[in-house]
Formats: structure tokens, sequence, C-alpha cells
């Protein structure tokens, strides 16, 4: 017992220098990420800006009220969104599984256009489309999406079966991509072709001091929530069998469980727009870090998305400056070879 | 530790579908294990072993008849309750995660925790205590997907151990295991203090380590008793359509089945 003793006292430390890392590393992505960009600010003033010694000034604005308010909007959606799709993977016990798979993304994105489109075409004004009304309806239409998807996989029985998951969700994201689609070109507004882009991509550059408050706290709300959720979680993983004679009611659970993803993921991407592979790529990262138990898991999730996502934002504001792709560009960009990758993996493993 | 409970079935059923079209795979089964007893369940492939566990562990549930545990039906209680007294060894206990023995085998003190609570000292000591009982402490921090067929069922053996059942329920865990490793389980099985109620495939297995012995046929109890008894020519060649002969071994007392090659005229398959 000595030896286990030893195992998992290296084990503990072993968590703690992870989660170290990540904080700083993560410190040293969001000080980047306030010092770069179309205008360079000297870290020192970043520093001292951050801690309020700074008289006001133009770099003053920019670090606080610009590229602040990014960053952090960044570092929520980026943790949430990787909180989500560990749990998510965990569900459908797949390791494929993102938060797109839901159909949720989608509903937000075709609720956005719809008001960022259609509120001008019927000239109700500009007015119609604010900071205000596209979060709300993209958290309609995640609200809605998720009730199609839901309805369509619940079996008849009360279960809840995977494949019905899947397919519903996937059946639902492409009907909504579609509609999205026929809105824009009917619409024949290419006035509103870029901010819609910039929607359906995902991005971070429409964030404000007043859209961080939800956002962070349903971040916060939702993961700590999920943590504590840990044990049922983790039974999931030995399978629908192994978790019910341990005596977990699975179906219930995993609707609750199915219900919250969603409903975070819509908090979230009604600032961001749908930014994807998030989900898929950070959950296998950290499980290489920490292993596959959630109460571990979760938290080290949670950091790396947050450093993955402020780290492409910065990317995606510099590699092509003044122009600022949409972060969403640059996460599928790398998450497309990485399922490939993963695709891969999965099938040696399958025939090994 | 666990103490060992008493398992009976009352005019168990279970049907699939319902009307003309369903089909009733497990037909009026009442069947009870005293405390601490081995008690086997034989019978061809499609007999309804399977079904019949997976009714008393509670996967599914029965359509008509009872559960009882010491008296005390268990479709009374939640999914959380069964598991506090009843443990399996699930057949689909591998995962594609990284998890390693020692996680998969505490997942077995769940049933007797919050969903929120974290596990303590105990628990841990629980655990260490099951793995050194099956002889796999020293595979507590390998990953359990890496283990061998004999290494993972003895760990989830470990896992049903923490879980402090009054009853081990397990369908065929000598499948696919070397016949090594599946002496060694049953000889621990039939060790650990617990009511056992098994499925068997192998008769001569389950007529060793057996106190007793039901056979189904079709859904339906044929037989059951001491392994000597229920164990005939007249009953192998009824229910599995075979010709075999039936002697008590010398060295191990227990009833031993030869089987004989099928001699023209042949056997009308059974069905």
């Amino acid at each position: 017992m000595i030896d286990g003793n030893r195992a998992a006292v290296s084990r503990r430390l072993r968590y703690g220098v992870v989660v170290a890392g990540l904080l700083a590393a993560l410190a040293v992505a969001v000080v980047a990420g306030l010092a770069l960009g179309s205008v360079r600010i000297p870290t020192s003033d970043v520093l001292e800006i951050l801690t309020g010694g700074a008289q006001p000034s133009p770099f003053r604005t920019i670090v606080l009220d610009v590229r602040l308010p990014r960053v952090l909007l960044g570092a929520a959606v980026g943790a949430g969104l990787a909180v989500i799709g560990t749990v998510l993977q965990a569900l459908v016990r797949n390791p494929l599984a993102d938060p797109f798979l839901l159909g949720v993304s989608s509903g937000a994105s075709a609720g956005a256009v719809a008001v960022i489109v259609l509120g001008s075409v019927f000239g109700i004004g500009a007015g119609l489309a604010t900071t205000v009304t596209i979060p709300a309806a993209a958290f309609a239409g995640a609200l809605l999406s998720l009730l199609v998807v839901y309805t369509l996989a619940r079996s008849g029985g009360g279960g809840f079966a995977t494949g019905r998951l899947i397919l519903a969700g996937v059946a639902v994201s492409y009907i909504l991509s579609a509609l999205t689609s026929l809105i824009l070109i009917t619409a024949d507004s290419a006035d509103h072709l870029k901010e819609v882009l910039y929607w359906t991509l995902g991005g971070l550059g429409s964030a404000r001091w007043d859209m961080l408050a939800l956002p962070g706290t349903a971040l916060i709300a939702g993961t700590a929530l999920l943590v504590a959720l840990a044990r049922p979680l983790d039974l999931l993983l030995v399978g629908e069998e192994g978790a019910t004679v341990l005596g977990l009611d699975t179906a219930r659970f995993r609707a609750a469980v199915f219900v919250l993803a969603s409903l975070l993921t819509g908090v979230l991407v009604a600032y961001s727009g749908a930014i994807g592979f998030v989900g898929l790529m950070v959950p296998h990262a950290a499980r290489m870090l920490v292993g596959a138990a959630h109460r571990a898991l979760l938290p080290v999730a949670a950091l790396l998305g947050a450093l993955f996502l402020v780290a492409a934002d910065l990317a995606a504001r510099t590699v092509a400056a003044p122009q600022d792709i949409p972060v969403g560009v640059l996460t599928a960009l790398t998450g497309g070879p990485f399922f490939l990758w993963m695709l891969r993996r999965n099938r040696t493993e399958a025939t090994a | 530790m666990s103490v060992p409970a008493e398992l009976r079935t009352e005019s168990l059923t279970y049907r699939t579908g319902t009307g003309p079209g369903g089909k009733t795979l497990v037909d009026d089964v009442s069947l009870h294990a005293e405390p601490g007893e081995t008690v086997g369940l034989v019978g061809p492939n499609g007999s309804g072993k399977t079904t019949l566990l997976r009714c008393v562990y509670g996967t599914l549930a029965p359509t008509a008849g009872r559960v009882l545990l010491d008296g005390a039906d268990l479709a009374a209680g939640s999914a959380k309750d069964r598991a506090r007294r009843i443990a399996t060894v699930p057949q689909d206990g591998h995962t594609g995660f990284e998890l390693t023995v020692r996680q998969i085998v505490a997942m077995g003190r769940s049933p007797h925790k919050r969903f929120w609570e974290a596990d303590s000292a105990r628990d841990a000591a629980l655990v260490d205590a099951a793995l050194a009982r099956v002889g796999a402490a020293d595979l507590a921090h390998r990953a359990f997907a890496g283990l061998s067929g004999g290494e993972r069922q003895r760990a989830l053996v470990a896992r049903a151990l923490v879980q402090q059942p009054g009853v081990l329920v397990l369908d065929e865990p000598t499948n696919h295991l070397d016949i090594r490793y599946q002496l060694e389980i049953l000889a621990l099985v039939r060790d650990l203090g617990t009511t056992n109620l098994l499925a068997l495939h192998d008769l001569n297995l389950a007529a060793y380590y057996c106190d007793r012995l039901y056979v189904l046929d079709r859904g339906r109890l044929v037989a059951s008793g001491a392994p000597k008894e229920v164990l005939t020519s007249k009953l192998l060649a009824e229910v599995y359509g075979v010709t075999a002969e039936v002697a008590v071994h010398p060295a191990t007392g227990a009833p031993t089945v030869t089987y004989l090659p099928p001699t023209a005229p042949r056997l009308p398959p059974s069905t």
C-alpha cells in the first residue's frame, strides 16, 4: 500500500503542477492579448494599467475598454465550450462529440442572423439589431433547437438513445444552416454579409463590458454544478448498463445534463457566435494531462479552453492585421485536422 | 463487511412486446438463494438466463412477478437502493476513456454516496481491501483499458465487492477467460461469503462450484436441486438434446458430465 500512497501523492503533485502551469500560461496569454494587436502597447504599460496605476490615456482606453472585455469573453467562452465538450463526450460516450453535435450552436446562429437581416428588411430600422436583441435572438434560437433535438432524441420508453441524439442534432444543424443561408440570400442585403459571416463563423470582436456578466455567471455556475456532478458523470463512462447497476438513473441524469449543457452553450454562443472545435479538441488534451475522472478533469479543461481561445483570438487579430479574422475560422483550421487525426487514431485502436 | 441476503424471485415473467407477437423470455420463474449460498443457473442459449438475471439486477423491469431481497420487493426502491444490495459485473464494463483500475473499482462506492460527495479515507481503504482480495492490488494504477480479460474480470469483481452487496449476480463470469482464470474467479466468488446467483455455460464448473442449480429451458424452470440430483443423462438429453454420461468424479466428488458424440440415427434437433 506504500507504493499506492506514493503513486497517489505523486499524482496529486502532478495535478497541482498542471493547474499552476495552466494558470501561469493563461496569465501570459491574457497580458499578451492586451498588449498585442493593431496598436502595440508595451507590457510594462499593460501591467501598470491593469494594476490601476496609469493615468487616463488612449492606451488605457484600448486596454481596459476594448481589449480586456474581448480577452475575458474569449476566456469565458473557451472555458465554457471546453467544459461542455467534456461533459457531452461523457454523455454520448464518444470522444468525437462536440457542442455542435446538439444543433444548439446552429440554432443560435440562425436566431442571430434572422435578427440582423430581417431587422433591416422590414424597415424597423437598425434599432432592432442591437447588442441586446442579437444575443437574445441567438439564445432563443439555441433554446428552440434544443427543444427540437430533445424531442426527437427521446425514445418511447422515456429513455434517451445516444444514436438518436447524434442523428437528431446533425439533422437539426443542417436544417438550421440551410435556413440561415436562405434568410441571407432572399434578404439580398450585401451590407449585412460581413456581420452575418462573423456570426456564423464565430468571433469575439463585438465584446463589450456589458456583455460579460451573463456568460461569466453562467460559466461559473454551470462549471461548479458539473464538478459537483463529477461522480455520476464518471459513471456514464462505463456505459448505460454499468452506470445503472451502480445505482444511477441514467435516463433522468443524461436528460438533465443534456439540458444543462445546451443552456450553457446557448448563453455562451449568444455572445460569440458559433466557435467550433474548441469543445472537441480541448477535452482530449485535458484528458491526456490529468485522466478522464471528471472532478480533476473539468477544471483543467476549463483552464485549457480559456487559454486556447485567448491565444487563438490573439492570433486572429494579429496574423492578418489590421484585418480581424473571425476566431472560429482559426479554431476550425486547427480543429479539422485534429478531428481527422482522432478518427485515424480511433481506427487503429479499434483494429489493434 | 457485507451481510449476505436472502434472494427470492416470485413468478418472475418477462415478455417482449404485447399481444400475440410478443415472446415470453422468462416464464413464471420462482427461485431462491439462501444467505451465503452459491446458486447456479444453467440452460441452453436462449433459455432466458441473461434476461432473468437482468430482471434481478435491475436493467430490465419484469412484466410480472417480483424480486425479493430479505423479503422486501426491489421494485419499491430506487436504482440506488438496489445497487446497495445487489452487485453485478456488467458485460459492457469496458470504457474507451482513460481510467485507472482504482478509479473503476472506486465507482463501486457510488451507491453509498451522495452525488457530490468525494471518496473518504474509509472508501479508499475498502477499495484497497477489495483489490487485495481479488489479487489485483498491483493493478491499481494501471489503465483499465489495457488489462487482459482475466485481470479486467477480477477488477470488476473487486468493484462489486466495494458495493458491499448482500447478493452478487454474475452472468457468465468465465466468458472469454483462460481456464485457469475461470477456476480462479469461481473459487473467489464462492468464497466471498455473499449470496451468489451465477449464470454458467459450463456444466462441469457449475456442478463443482455451485451449492444448487436451477435449469432453465425456453424461459421455464425445468429442474432444481443439488448438482448431482439435477445433472442426469435424461435431463441433458431433454434440455440440451445431447447424449452424455454423468459420473461422480473421484477427486472432486462433484458430478462430471462427459458428452458423447451423436451416433446414427441422429437425435432430432431440439428447438
